[in-house]
């Protein structure tokens, strides 16, 4: 088995939960990585999209920003800002969504706002973006986050967009129609949430990482399925992607 | 009706104390050049628009020009955060610093329908979260023809739009290619506006008959200024300065290497700054 870094590992398990036919709404970071990943390797076909307005983009190395030329030069059709969140994603037409943020709750409420009271934050966080409509209109969601006691809370500082909400069908009760959150991966494990209760639960434990190791990284007492299987290592084939793409993005960044 | 001018006459016909600006451009064609103009004739009191406040807003906020700010996402693209932006709001350095604070989805819905010339963007949003606790602004309607409960909040109506583009012709038609933003919103939207441009030509070259290109009876002041979106970038002319952008994390930190910064950069510079980065990044491409 190859050495690999709990972030790789993350940004695997992310990219093989991504199919060939899937249309995804690509953050920038993590998620690009792992939608990219997914697309270099075994989903070829993957249709990307970035909030900036590019269709069905293939960039050679990942954006910086969320607008970078390179996106625009590899896509498909660029459209403007409104049209991107008027027709595409407020149209439904976003099979796969993907979000992160600086705080997560047990069923998978988002902060990116603010850390502290809004009025008087200890730390101003960068704000909510798309992340409040991608929330409730894309089809399903995908949560990537490296879990730590700071961020893995039992209670958020701001709701900067929904999960599950208080869990059960309290999310549907509000008249949102799509699933929300299906799957959060971190750096150490695969959680996905309980048909009934909502909660994010553990479905999966990256290879070497105990329960207890999960647990001391989480703010509230972590429920693990009935039956929790270990992650499959990362292939040669999935570092050596994952790690020339890195490489390339590196160089192009520091070049310009 | 376009007039072709200098930046700094064009700042100091459009934009005004106590107004409420625009700067628009996502990621792309963000206006540096005008922004930089706007600060150095010391303009105050603004109320500042934009979808992601980036690096140009950064640089208002810190150097005391701006009483409000209205946006979406506050942050360094991928490099974390807007210092001057956080010290505003946490410390109220170099002043308080009011916000009112949407989505980007409402941001680009309330252009559209400024442009439109509608009172309101209705759009379906907002559901759930905390912001509507935070912005009074934000209310729901119901479509009287489903029942559906929907977001609405008032559309951009702002008093000047700045943007930059890559061409306008000599009669001020202006051209724009790539990431499209709400640049042709926000202007639409506005009732005066600054469009700075790489290059005035004159004829727009071979387009698709989609081209965008706002009309020069839809735009106001217009300024050739090369570079002048540097380190944003401008599609066809030269790349994102992503280097750039890293390094302002460090200079941004802290308030005074931000002064030393401004006063070099900005306050002792003019518009010609700018051509060296586009020339640059031209030299380089070759």
């Amino acid at each position: 088995m190859a050495d690999y870094k709990p972030t790789e590992m993350m940004t695997i398990a992310a990219a093989r939960l991504l199919k060939n036919d899937d249309i995804c709404f690509v953050g920038i970071g993590q998620p690009s990585a792992a939608c990219n990943l997914a697309r270099l390797t075994h989903a070829p076909d993957i249709t990307l999209i970035y909030e900036s307005g590019t269709l069905a983009t293939k960039p050679t190395v990942l954006p910086l920003s969320i607008g970078d030329g390179e996106l625009c030069d590899t896509a498909l059709t660029t459209v403007s800002v409104p049209e991107m969140f008027r027709y595409w994603l407020q149209g439904g037409r976003i099979k796969v969504g993907f979000l992160g943020g600086a705080q997560i709750d047990k069923f998978a409420n988002l902060n990116t706002t603010v850390v502290g009271p809004y009025d008087k934050p200890k730390v101003r966080l960068p704000g909510g973006g798309g992340a409040p409509e991608i929330a409730t209109s894309c089809g399903e969601i995908f949560i990537i986050m490296a879990q730590g006691k700071r961020s893995f809370v039992e209670k958020l500082d701001f709701v900067t967009s929904i999960g599950h909400v208080s869990g059960g069908d309290s999310r549907a009760k509000l008249g949102v129609k799509t699933k929300g959150p299906t799957k959060l991966i971190t750096d150490l494990a695969v959680f996905a949430p309980d048909p009934q209760t909502k909660e994010m639960t553990v479905i999966s434990i990256h290879p070497g990482v105990t329960r207890e190791q999960v647990q001391e990284n989480t703010g509230w007492a972590v429920k693990f399925a009935a039956k929790v299987d270990v992650t499959p290592a990362p292939t040669a084939k999935e570092l050596d992607v994952l790690r020339e793409l890195h490489a390339r993005t590196n160089r192009a960044h520091a070049a310009a | 009706m376009a007039r072709i001018t200098s930046l700094s006459e064009a700042i100091a016909g459009a934009v005004h104390d106590g107004d409420t600006v625009a700067l628009e451009g996502f990621t792309h064609l963000i206006p540096h050049a005008a922004c930089h103009e706007i600060i150095r004739q010391g303009r105050k009191d603004l109320t500042l628009v934009r979808m992601t406040p980036d690096l140009v807003y950064d640089q208002m906020i810190g150097m005391g020009c701006v009483k409000k700010l209205v946006f979406s996402w506050g942050g360094n693209p991928g490099v974390g955060s807007l210092h001057r932006f956080r010290d505003a709001i946490e410390n109220g350095w170099p002043h308080k610093l009011e916000i009112e604070e949407h989505s980007h989805a409402a941001m680009a819905n309330a252009y559209e329908a400024g442009a439109s010339g509608l009172p309101c963007a209705i759009f379906r949003g907002y559901i759930g979260g905390d912001l509507p606790k935070v912005n009074a602004k934000i209310k729901r309607v119901t479509c009287p023809f489903t029942g559906e409960e929907l977001a609405a909040i008032p559309s951009h109506r702002p008093d000047v739009a700045v943007i930059h583009a890559q061409r306008a012709d000599r009669a001020g038609n202006v051209m724009i290619e790539g990431v499209l933003g709400v640049q042709k919103e926000a202007v639409l939207a506005s009732k005066r506006s600054v469009v700075t441009v790489e290059e005035i030509v004159d004829e727009l070259p071979e387009r698709s008959l989609n081209a965008v290109v706002l009309p020069h009876w839809t735009v106001g002041h217009v300024v050739e200024v090369p570079g002048g979106a540097f380190p944003s970038y401008a599609q066809g002319y030269y790349p994102r300065n992503n280097s750039f952008y890293k390094a302002w994390d460090d200079i941004a930190k802290d308030r005074d290497s931000f002064h030393a910064w401004m006063k070099t950069n900005v306050l002792d510079k003019g518009p010609d700054a700018f051509a060296q980065y586009a020339r640059k990044h031209e030299a380089a491409a070759e």
